[in-house]
Protein backbone atom coordinates (compact mmCIF):
# COMPACT_ATOMS: atom_id res chain seq x y z
CA UNK A 1 0.00 0.00 0.00
CA UNK A 2 1.25 3.48 -0.67
CA UNK A 3 -0.29 6.74 0.36
CA UNK A 4 2.16 8.97 -1.48
CA UNK A 5 2.68 8.94 -5.25
CA UNK A 6 5.99 9.34 -7.06
CA UNK A 7 5.48 13.06 -7.69
CA UNK A 8 4.80 13.62 -4.00
CA UNK A 9 7.84 11.61 -3.01
CA UNK A 10 10.03 13.60 -5.40
CA UNK A 11 8.70 16.82 -3.91
CA UNK A 12 9.45 15.67 -0.35
CA UNK A 13 12.96 14.57 -1.35
CA UNK A 14 13.70 17.84 -3.11
CA UNK A 15 12.65 19.95 -0.11
CA UNK A 16 14.53 17.60 2.23
CA UNK A 17 17.72 17.95 0.19
CA UNK A 18 17.58 21.69 -0.49
CA UNK A 19 16.72 22.66 3.08
CA UNK A 20 19.09 20.12 4.64
CA UNK A 21 16.53 19.68 7.41
CA UNK A 22 15.49 16.27 8.86
CA UNK A 23 11.82 16.82 7.95
CA UNK A 24 11.07 13.10 8.42
CA UNK A 25 11.72 13.46 12.16
CA UNK A 26 8.72 15.71 12.83
CA UNK A 27 6.28 13.83 15.06
CA UNK A 28 3.74 16.64 15.39
CA UNK A 29 4.46 17.66 18.99
CA UNK A 30 3.36 21.20 18.01
CA UNK A 31 5.97 22.95 20.11
CA UNK A 32 6.66 25.12 17.04
CA UNK A 33 2.98 25.98 16.63
CA UNK A 34 2.67 26.95 20.30
CA UNK A 35 5.38 29.56 19.89
CA UNK A 36 4.42 30.79 16.42
CA UNK A 37 2.85 34.22 16.55
CA UNK A 38 2.60 34.73 12.79
CA UNK A 39 0.74 31.74 11.41
CA UNK A 40 -2.25 32.29 13.65
CA UNK A 41 -3.04 34.91 11.00
CA UNK A 42 -2.62 32.46 8.11
CA UNK A 43 -3.70 28.97 7.03
CA UNK A 44 -1.20 26.38 8.36
CA UNK A 45 0.88 26.07 11.53
CA UNK A 46 4.57 25.18 11.12
CA UNK A 47 4.01 21.52 12.09
CA UNK A 48 1.22 21.31 9.50
CA UNK A 49 3.55 22.64 6.82
CA UNK A 50 6.08 19.92 7.70
CA UNK A 51 3.34 17.30 7.53
CA UNK A 52 2.25 18.53 4.10
CA UNK A 53 5.84 18.14 2.89
CA UNK A 54 6.18 14.68 4.49
CA UNK A 55 3.04 13.61 2.64
CA UNK A 56 4.13 15.10 -0.67
CA UNK A 57 1.25 17.59 -0.81
CA UNK A 58 3.09 19.90 -3.20
CA UNK A 59 0.30 22.20 -4.25
CA UNK A 60 -1.05 22.72 -0.74
CA UNK A 61 2.41 23.40 0.66
CA UNK A 62 3.49 25.79 -2.10
CA UNK A 63 0.21 27.59 -2.61
CA UNK A 64 -0.34 28.47 1.04
CA UNK A 65 -0.42 31.76 2.86
CA UNK A 66 1.62 30.76 5.92
CA UNK A 67 4.98 30.50 4.18
CA UNK A 68 4.67 34.22 3.27
CA UNK A 69 3.15 35.40 6.55
CA UNK A 70 6.00 33.68 8.46
CA UNK A 71 8.21 36.50 9.72
CA UNK A 72 11.31 34.26 9.92
CA UNK A 73 11.55 34.79 13.68
CA UNK A 74 13.26 31.37 14.08
CA UNK A 75 11.24 30.42 17.18
CA UNK A 76 10.03 27.13 15.66
CA UNK A 77 13.55 25.92 14.90
CA UNK A 78 14.99 27.02 18.25
CA UNK A 79 12.35 24.98 20.11
CA UNK A 80 12.13 21.90 17.89
CA UNK A 81 13.09 18.78 19.89
CA UNK A 82 14.20 17.12 16.64
CA UNK A 83 16.45 19.92 15.41
CA UNK A 84 14.35 20.89 12.40
CA UNK A 85 14.85 24.50 11.33
CA UNK A 86 11.42 25.07 9.83
CA UNK A 87 12.36 28.58 8.68
CA UNK A 88 14.91 26.99 6.35
CA UNK A 89 12.21 24.63 5.01
CA UNK A 90 9.86 27.57 4.48
CA UNK A 91 12.54 29.51 2.57
CA UNK A 92 12.91 26.59 0.16
CA UNK A 93 9.12 26.37 -0.24
CA UNK A 94 8.91 30.08 -1.05
CA UNK A 95 11.65 29.86 -3.65
CA UNK A 96 9.90 26.90 -5.26
CA UNK A 97 6.49 28.59 -5.10
CA UNK A 98 7.94 31.48 -7.10
CA UNK A 99 9.46 29.12 -9.69
CA UNK A 100 6.15 27.22 -10.01
CA UNK A 101 4.08 30.40 -10.14
CA UNK A 102 2.11 29.46 -7.04
CA UNK A 103 2.60 32.53 -4.84
CA UNK A 104 -0.43 32.96 -2.60
CA UNK A 105 0.54 36.23 -0.89
CA UNK A 106 1.32 38.35 -3.94
CA UNK A 107 1.77 41.56 -1.98
CA UNK A 108 4.55 40.06 0.15
CA UNK A 109 6.31 38.80 -2.97
CA UNK A 110 5.91 42.21 -4.60
CA UNK A 111 7.62 43.77 -1.60
CA UNK A 112 10.56 41.37 -1.86
CA UNK A 113 10.93 42.04 -5.59
CA UNK A 114 10.79 45.81 -5.10
CA UNK A 115 13.31 45.61 -2.26
CA UNK A 116 15.78 43.52 -4.26
CA UNK A 117 15.41 45.74 -7.35
CA UNK A 118 16.54 48.61 -5.15
CA UNK A 119 19.57 46.58 -4.02
CA UNK A 120 20.34 45.60 -7.60
CA UNK A 121 20.23 49.24 -8.72
CA UNK A 122 22.31 50.84 -5.97
CA UNK A 123 23.84 48.07 -3.91
CA UNK A 124 21.89 49.44 -0.97
CA UNK A 125 18.20 49.98 -0.35
CA UNK A 126 17.12 53.54 -0.82
CA UNK A 127 14.16 53.32 1.54
CA UNK A 128 12.19 56.43 0.39
CA UNK A 129 12.08 55.44 -3.30
CA UNK A 130 11.74 51.71 -2.61
CA UNK A 131 8.76 52.33 -0.33
CA UNK A 132 7.14 54.75 -2.78
CA UNK A 133 7.45 52.24 -5.64
CA UNK A 134 6.04 49.47 -3.44
CA UNK A 135 3.13 51.62 -2.32
CA UNK A 136 2.37 52.60 -5.92
CA UNK A 137 2.55 49.06 -7.26
CA UNK A 138 0.45 47.64 -4.45
CA UNK A 139 -2.11 50.43 -5.02
CA UNK A 140 -1.90 51.47 -1.41
CA UNK A 141 -0.29 54.87 -1.71
CA UNK A 142 -1.95 56.61 1.21
CA UNK A 143 -1.83 54.23 4.18
CA UNK A 144 1.51 55.40 5.61
CA UNK A 145 1.78 58.80 3.96
CA UNK A 146 1.63 60.60 7.33
CA UNK A 147 4.61 58.64 8.64
CA UNK A 148 6.45 59.32 5.38
CA UNK A 149 6.02 63.09 5.73
CA UNK A 150 6.94 62.93 9.38
CA UNK A 151 10.17 61.10 8.65
CA UNK A 152 10.93 63.40 5.71
CA UNK A 153 10.61 66.45 7.98
CA UNK A 154 12.95 64.82 10.49
CA UNK A 155 15.54 64.23 7.78
CA UNK A 156 15.15 60.46 7.85
CA UNK A 157 14.26 60.16 4.20
CA UNK A 158 17.35 61.05 2.16
CA UNK A 159 16.47 62.21 -1.36
CA UNK A 160 19.48 60.68 -3.03
CA UNK A 161 20.43 57.03 -2.74
CA UNK A 162 23.75 55.98 -1.28
CA UNK A 163 25.41 53.80 -3.90
CA UNK A 164 28.21 51.26 -3.88
CA UNK A 165 31.27 51.93 -6.05
CA UNK A 166 32.16 48.41 -7.08
CA UNK A 167 29.30 47.79 -9.52
CA UNK A 168 31.05 44.89 -11.20
CA UNK A 169 30.95 42.60 -8.17
CA UNK A 170 27.38 43.67 -7.39
CA UNK A 171 26.21 42.89 -10.93
CA UNK A 172 28.02 39.59 -10.88
CA UNK A 173 26.37 38.59 -7.58
CA UNK A 174 22.91 39.21 -9.03
CA UNK A 175 23.69 37.66 -12.41
CA UNK A 176 25.03 34.44 -10.96
CA UNK A 177 22.41 34.16 -8.23
CA UNK A 178 19.63 34.25 -10.82
CA UNK A 179 21.25 31.79 -13.25
CA UNK B 1 39.27 47.84 20.38
CA UNK B 2 38.90 48.26 16.61
CA UNK B 3 35.90 46.88 14.72
CA UNK B 4 34.66 46.99 11.14
CA UNK B 5 31.27 48.68 11.21
CA UNK B 6 28.31 47.70 9.04
CA UNK B 7 25.51 50.27 9.47
CA UNK B 8 23.05 48.73 6.98
CA UNK B 9 20.38 50.47 4.91
CA UNK B 10 17.86 51.22 7.67
CA UNK B 11 20.44 53.08 9.72
CA UNK B 12 20.80 55.54 6.83
CA UNK B 13 17.11 56.48 7.07
CA UNK B 14 14.41 55.14 9.42
CA UNK B 15 16.95 54.08 12.04
CA UNK B 16 19.18 57.13 11.80
CA UNK B 17 19.24 57.77 15.56
CA UNK B 18 20.46 54.21 16.09
CA UNK B 19 23.44 54.91 13.81
CA UNK B 20 24.21 58.26 15.47
CA UNK B 21 23.94 56.90 18.99
CA UNK B 22 25.92 53.72 18.17
CA UNK B 23 28.82 55.73 16.76
CA UNK B 24 28.80 58.22 19.64
CA UNK B 25 28.59 55.58 22.37
CA UNK B 26 31.31 53.39 20.84
CA UNK B 27 33.62 56.38 20.56
CA UNK B 28 32.97 57.31 24.20
CA UNK B 29 33.52 53.70 25.35
CA UNK B 30 36.78 53.38 23.44
CA UNK B 31 35.59 51.20 20.55
CA UNK B 32 36.94 52.45 17.23
CA UNK B 33 34.39 51.77 14.49
CA UNK B 34 35.76 51.66 10.96
CA UNK B 35 32.83 51.79 8.54
CA UNK B 36 33.11 48.96 6.05
CA UNK B 37 34.26 50.53 2.79
CA UNK B 38 31.72 50.07 -0.02
CA UNK B 39 29.43 47.78 1.98
CA UNK B 40 26.39 46.31 0.20
CA UNK B 41 22.91 45.60 1.54
CA UNK B 42 22.69 42.28 3.43
CA UNK B 43 19.64 41.30 1.34
CA UNK B 44 17.49 40.96 4.47
CA UNK B 45 14.25 38.96 4.45
CA UNK B 46 13.71 39.62 0.76
CA UNK B 47 16.86 37.76 -0.30
CA UNK B 48 16.47 34.71 1.93
CA UNK B 49 12.77 34.44 1.06
CA UNK B 50 13.34 34.35 -2.67
CA UNK B 51 16.90 33.32 -3.60
CA UNK B 52 19.17 31.32 -1.32
CA UNK B 53 22.32 31.92 -3.37
CA UNK B 54 21.80 35.67 -3.26
CA UNK B 55 21.09 35.57 0.49
CA UNK B 56 24.56 34.14 1.07
CA UNK B 57 26.43 36.07 -1.63
CA UNK B 58 25.37 39.59 -0.52
CA UNK B 59 26.49 39.19 3.13
CA UNK B 60 29.61 37.31 1.91
CA UNK B 61 30.64 40.41 -0.02
CA UNK B 62 30.64 42.30 3.30
CA UNK B 63 32.59 39.56 5.06
CA UNK B 64 35.13 39.82 2.22
CA UNK B 65 35.42 43.57 2.83
CA UNK B 66 35.84 43.01 6.58
CA UNK B 67 38.55 40.47 5.85
CA UNK B 68 40.37 43.14 3.83
CA UNK B 69 40.03 45.59 6.70
CA UNK B 70 41.33 42.94 9.08
CA UNK B 71 38.99 43.55 11.99
CA UNK B 72 35.96 41.75 13.41
CA UNK B 73 32.66 42.88 11.96
CA UNK B 74 29.87 44.44 14.00
CA UNK B 75 26.45 45.83 13.14
CA UNK B 76 23.76 47.40 15.34
CA UNK B 77 20.88 46.04 13.20
CA UNK B 78 19.63 42.60 14.29
CA UNK B 79 18.41 41.70 10.81
CA UNK B 80 21.74 42.57 9.17
CA UNK B 81 23.53 40.76 11.99
CA UNK B 82 21.46 37.65 11.36
CA UNK B 83 22.23 37.61 7.62
CA UNK B 84 25.96 38.21 8.20
CA UNK B 85 26.21 35.67 11.01
CA UNK B 86 24.27 32.98 9.11
CA UNK B 87 26.46 33.53 6.08
CA UNK B 88 29.60 33.22 8.20
CA UNK B 89 28.18 29.98 9.63
CA UNK B 90 27.49 28.66 6.13
CA UNK B 91 30.94 29.63 4.83
CA UNK B 92 32.53 27.95 7.86
CA UNK B 93 30.53 24.72 7.73
CA UNK B 94 29.27 24.10 4.19
CA UNK B 95 32.12 23.52 1.77
CA UNK B 96 30.02 23.32 -1.40
CA UNK B 97 28.28 26.57 -0.61
CA UNK B 98 31.56 28.19 0.35
CA UNK B 99 33.17 27.36 -2.99
CA UNK B 100 30.13 28.54 -4.89
CA UNK B 101 30.00 31.80 -2.93
CA UNK B 102 33.73 32.41 -3.27
CA UNK B 103 33.37 32.10 -7.04
CA UNK B 104 30.46 34.53 -7.18
CA UNK B 105 31.97 37.18 -4.92
CA UNK B 106 35.61 36.71 -5.96
CA UNK B 107 37.25 36.26 -2.56
CA UNK B 108 38.84 33.52 -0.50
CA UNK B 109 37.20 33.02 2.90
CA UNK B 110 39.78 32.67 5.66
CA UNK B 111 37.42 32.50 8.66
CA UNK B 112 39.44 35.03 10.65
CA UNK B 113 36.71 37.65 10.91
CA UNK B 114 34.16 37.25 13.68
CA UNK B 115 30.64 38.62 13.24
CA UNK B 116 29.19 40.32 16.33
CA UNK B 117 26.00 42.18 17.06
CA UNK B 118 26.79 45.58 18.56
CA UNK B 119 25.18 44.41 21.81
CA UNK B 120 27.57 41.45 21.92
CA UNK B 121 30.56 43.63 21.00
CA UNK B 122 29.80 46.05 23.81
CA UNK B 123 29.07 43.44 26.48
CA UNK B 124 32.06 41.21 25.66
CA UNK B 125 34.49 43.94 24.61
CA UNK B 126 33.73 46.58 27.24
CA UNK B 127 31.75 44.75 29.90
CA UNK B 128 29.09 45.79 32.37
CA UNK B 129 31.54 46.97 35.05
CA UNK B 130 33.32 49.41 32.74
CA UNK B 131 30.00 50.73 31.45
CA UNK B 132 28.83 51.30 35.04
CA UNK B 133 32.03 53.22 35.74
CA UNK B 134 31.46 55.53 32.78
CA UNK B 135 27.96 56.52 33.95
CA UNK B 136 27.74 60.23 34.79
CA UNK B 137 23.98 60.57 35.02
CA UNK B 138 22.33 57.44 36.47
CA UNK B 139 18.94 56.79 34.88
CA UNK B 140 17.15 56.78 38.23
CA UNK B 141 13.44 56.14 38.16
CA UNK B 142 13.42 54.77 34.63
CA UNK B 143 11.57 51.45 34.62
CA UNK B 144 11.99 49.48 31.40
CA UNK B 145 11.54 46.09 29.82
CA UNK B 146 14.32 44.87 27.52
CA UNK B 147 13.18 43.65 24.14
CA UNK B 148 15.79 41.53 22.34
CA UNK B 149 13.56 40.51 19.45
CA UNK B 150 14.14 37.39 17.38
CA UNK B 151 17.48 37.40 15.75
CA UNK B 152 20.05 38.33 18.40
CA UNK B 153 19.69 34.91 20.02
CA UNK B 154 18.20 32.72 17.28
CA UNK B 155 19.00 30.35 15.69
CA UNK B 156 21.05 29.46 18.79
CA UNK B 157 23.50 27.16 16.99
CA UNK B 158 24.43 30.10 14.74
CA UNK B 159 24.38 33.06 17.15
CA UNK B 160 25.95 31.25 20.14
CA UNK B 161 24.98 34.25 22.23
CA UNK B 162 23.15 34.57 25.54
CA UNK B 163 20.15 32.46 26.58
CA UNK B 164 17.77 31.70 23.71
CA UNK B 165 14.60 31.93 25.84
CA UNK B 166 15.56 34.36 28.58
CA UNK B 167 18.53 36.49 27.49
CA UNK B 168 20.01 38.84 30.07
CA UNK B 169 22.89 40.75 28.47
CA UNK B 170 20.81 43.78 27.58
CA UNK B 171 19.16 43.80 31.03
CA UNK B 172 22.63 43.77 32.61
CA UNK B 173 23.75 46.77 30.56
CA UNK B 174 20.61 48.77 31.27
CA UNK B 175 20.79 47.97 35.00
CA UNK B 176 24.39 49.16 35.05
CA UNK B 177 23.13 52.56 33.84
CA UNK B 178 21.06 52.98 36.99
CA UNK B 179 17.74 52.18 35.32
CA UNK B 180 15.52 49.37 36.55
CA UNK B 181 14.72 46.47 34.26
CA UNK B 182 11.55 44.48 34.83
CA UNK B 183 11.34 40.78 33.97
CA UNK B 184 8.71 39.93 31.36
CA UNK B 185 7.89 37.03 29.09
CA UNK B 186 8.14 38.78 25.74
CA UNK B 187 11.89 39.39 25.45
CA UNK B 188 12.30 37.36 22.28
CA UNK B 189 8.82 37.49 20.74
CA UNK B 190 8.55 38.78 17.20
CA UNK B 191 7.44 42.35 16.35
CA UNK B 192 6.30 41.32 12.87
CA UNK B 193 9.43 42.60 11.15
CA UNK B 194 9.03 43.38 7.44
CA UNK B 195 5.37 42.28 7.49
CA UNK B 196 4.86 45.83 8.69
CA UNK B 197 4.67 47.00 5.10
CA UNK B 198 2.68 44.16 3.58
CA UNK B 199 0.33 43.15 6.40
CA UNK B 200 0.30 46.11 8.76
CA UNK B 201 -2.93 44.93 10.42
CA UNK B 202 -1.17 41.76 11.63
CA UNK B 203 1.84 43.72 12.87
CA UNK B 204 -0.47 46.09 14.70
CA UNK B 205 -1.82 43.12 16.65
CA UNK B 206 1.67 41.78 17.39
CA UNK B 207 2.89 45.20 18.55
CA UNK B 208 -0.27 45.72 20.61
CA UNK B 209 0.44 42.48 22.43
CA UNK B 210 3.99 43.61 23.26
CA UNK B 211 2.95 47.08 24.41
CA UNK B 212 0.18 45.70 26.61
CA UNK B 213 2.58 43.22 28.21
CA UNK B 214 5.11 46.00 28.84
CA UNK B 215 2.44 48.18 30.44
CA UNK B 216 1.20 45.27 32.53
CA UNK B 217 4.77 44.73 33.77
CA UNK B 218 4.83 48.35 34.88
CA UNK B 219 7.38 49.63 32.39
CA UNK B 220 7.57 53.20 31.16
CA UNK B 221 9.67 52.23 28.17
CA UNK B 222 10.81 49.36 25.97
CA UNK B 223 14.50 49.05 25.11
CA UNK B 224 15.33 47.71 21.65
CA UNK B 225 18.40 46.63 19.69
CA UNK B 226 16.97 46.59 16.17
CA UNK B 227 15.71 49.31 13.79
CA UNK B 228 12.83 47.13 12.64
CA UNK B 229 11.63 46.40 16.19
CA UNK B 230 11.96 50.07 17.07
CA UNK B 231 10.04 51.40 14.05
CA UNK B 232 7.30 48.78 14.42
CA UNK B 233 6.88 49.61 18.12
CA UNK B 234 6.55 53.29 17.23
CA UNK B 235 4.61 53.15 13.94
CA UNK B 236 2.28 50.22 14.44
CA UNK B 237 0.81 51.15 17.81
CA UNK B 238 -2.69 52.53 18.23
CA UNK B 239 -2.92 56.16 17.22
CA UNK B 240 -2.25 58.51 20.10
CA UNK B 241 -0.89 55.78 22.39
CA UNK B 242 2.08 57.50 24.03
CA UNK B 243 2.05 55.59 27.34
CA UNK B 244 5.19 53.65 26.53
CA UNK B 245 8.37 55.10 25.02
CA UNK B 246 10.81 53.05 22.95
CA UNK B 247 14.58 53.54 23.04
CA UNK B 248 17.55 52.04 21.29
CA UNK B 249 19.85 50.66 23.99
CA UNK B 250 22.68 52.82 22.67
CA UNK B 251 20.59 55.95 23.30
CA UNK B 252 20.21 55.03 26.96
CA UNK B 253 23.94 54.34 27.33
CA UNK B 254 24.60 57.75 25.74
CA UNK B 255 22.10 59.46 28.03
CA UNK B 256 23.64 57.88 31.15
CA UNK B 257 27.12 58.87 29.95
CA UNK B 258 25.76 62.39 29.51
CA UNK B 259 26.88 62.59 25.89
CA UNK B 260 26.11 65.92 24.19
CA UNK B 261 23.94 64.78 21.25
CA UNK B 262 21.17 62.85 22.99
CA UNK B 263 18.51 65.45 22.30
CA UNK B 264 19.25 65.20 18.58
CA UNK B 265 18.58 61.44 18.67
CA UNK B 266 15.36 61.70 20.65
CA UNK B 267 13.98 64.34 18.26
CA UNK B 268 14.13 61.79 15.46
CA UNK B 269 11.70 59.40 17.14
CA UNK B 270 8.18 59.03 15.78
CA UNK B 271 6.95 58.78 19.37
CA UNK B 272 8.73 61.46 21.38
CA UNK B 273 10.38 59.87 24.46
CA UNK B 274 11.30 63.22 26.02
CA UNK B 275 8.11 63.76 28.06
CA UNK B 276 8.94 60.58 29.99
CA UNK B 277 12.57 61.64 30.47
CA UNK B 278 11.51 65.14 31.53
CA UNK B 279 9.12 63.70 34.11
CA UNK B 280 12.12 61.89 35.62
CA UNK B 281 14.34 64.98 35.31
CA UNK B 282 16.69 63.07 33.02
CA UNK B 283 16.53 65.73 30.29
CA UNK B 284 15.61 69.37 30.37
Amino acid sequence: MSIINQEGLDFYREIREKSGQPIELCYQCQKCASGCIATEYADFYPNEILRLVQLGQKEKALNCSSIWICSSCETCGARCPNGINTRAVIDVLKEMAIAENMVKEKKVHLFHTTFLNSVRANGRVHEPVMLAIFKLKSKDLFSDLGFGFDMFKKGKMPLLPSRVKNRKILQNIFKQSYQ
Amino acid sequence: MKLSYFPGCSLESTGKEYDLSSRAVCKALGIELMELKDWVCCGATSAHSTNHTLSVALPARNIALAQEQGADLTTPCSACYSMLKKTDYTLRNDETMRQKTENITGFKYDGKVNVLSLLEAIITGIGVKSIAKSVKKPLKGLNVVCYYGCLLVRPPEVTQFDNRENPESLDNIINSLGAHTIPWSYKTDCCGASLSLTSSDIVQKMVGRLLNAAKEAGAGAIVTACPLCQSNLEMRRNKGDTDIAAFYFTELIGLAMDLPDTDRWFKLHLVDPRPLLRSLSLVR
